[in-house]
């Protein structure tokens, strides 16, 4: 993607030659953003907006804005703008964790997690 | 964020993940049922980054054991204690397992039917490492796909592959190669590639020795 529109986001943690991730689902959750408006569900300028004003939201609850939870502002973001793009919904998306939540527990180790689709 | 991961009850199990990363797999998952994204895209977008989580940390790791004998000591027998000595950690409950390469020993690493990964040292595992003929042909055919990935093994060097499990992570501590002498512990953690510490390869000598 364009380094412009890597700018364009608030305190994006990167170094020299891109963004840099602490745990796995960070960059899953980075993606994903990027997958969803390079398809055009939404734009990269939309984008931006809701997590600056996630992030914004959160500092008006009382909330380190050290960096720290860069991406869990980065998660909500995205949870809320698929919403607002009717993409998905809360009780579904809140549903699928709860069902893999259950399907790691009841997965034996070597065995793929998988979904139980008839639940 | 809910509770970290109970994990004496649950040996035979996978660990739950946390819940952000539960929420990603959640929306994830949606989002690839109903075609808004597409999985193939979302893993090469994720492979462009994959280096950038982690490798480094475990460089760092490899390049103390090769300086300071004492901490590769420690290294063997209690990897957890002595990655977390370097600040690494955020393994959840998994614990870490370090095999050491030798003139006569190769070791390599795997995890047979899912995609178990140190990553807090390593970062995100790259696509073919969950791919299934990794899986399956690291255990068959560990020299095959070692040939593969361009490193021929002598006869006499014991190939040891090392399957992951839900409580088990291994690293391999890479042969430090020769004409490294001088180097300091920085430049050493430079040349140790994550290819190395999964046990597909092994770290090339410095380019700038040779010429000496």
């Amino acid at each position: 993607m364009p380094p412009e529109a890597l700018a364009a986001l608030p305190r994006l943690p990167r170094d020299e030659s891109g963004p840099v991730f602490a745990e796995p689902w960070q960059a899953q959750a980075f993606a994903l953003a990027v997958s969803l408006s390079e398809q055009g569900h939404f734009t990269w300028k939309e984008w931006a907006a809701t997590l600056a004003d996630e992030i914004k939201t959160t500092g008006n609850r009382g909330e380190p804005d050290d960096g720290s939870r860069y991406y869990h502002h980065w998660l909500a973001a995205l949870e809320r703008l698929v919403t607002a793009k009717h993409l998905s919904n809360p009780a579904a998306m809140l549903a699928r964790k709860e069902a893999w939540a259950e399907a790691y527990r009841r997965t034996p180790h070597g065995k793929p997690v998988e979904l139980d689709k008839s639940a | 964020m809910t509770s970290h991961p109970s994990h004496a009850h649950e040996h035979a199990h996978q660990l739950v993940p946390s819940d952000p990363a539960l929420r990603v797999k959640a929306l994830e998952s949606l989002l690839v049922e109903k075609g808004l994204v597409d999985r193939a895209a979302l893993d090469a977008l994720i492979d462009t980054y994959e280096h950038k989580i982690g490798p480094r940390n475990g460089a760092r790791v490899v390049a103390r054991a090769w300086t300071d004998p004492a901490y590769k000591q420690r290294l063997l027998t209690n990897a957890d204690n002595a990655i977390a000595e370097l600040g690494y950690g955020g393994m959840q409950g998994e614990h870490m397992v370090v095999v050491e390469n030798t003139p006569k020993v190769h070791n390599l690493i795997v995890c047979t039917l899912c995609s178990c990964y140190p990553w807090a040292v390593l970062g995100l595992p790259p696509v073919w490492y969950k791919s299934a003929p990794y899986r399956s042909r690291s255990v068959l055919d560990p020299r095959g796909v070692l040939r593969e990935f361009g490193l021929e093994l002598a006869d006499d060097v014991e190939v040891r592959v090392w399957d992951s499990t839900a409580d088990v992570r291994y690293l391999v501590l890479p042969e430090r190669p020769a004409g490294t002498d001088r180097l300091s512990e920085g430049e050493l953690a430079a040349l140790v590639t994550r290819d190395s510490m999964i046990g597909v390869a092994k770290v090339p000598a410095p380019v700038q020795e040779r010429h000496r």
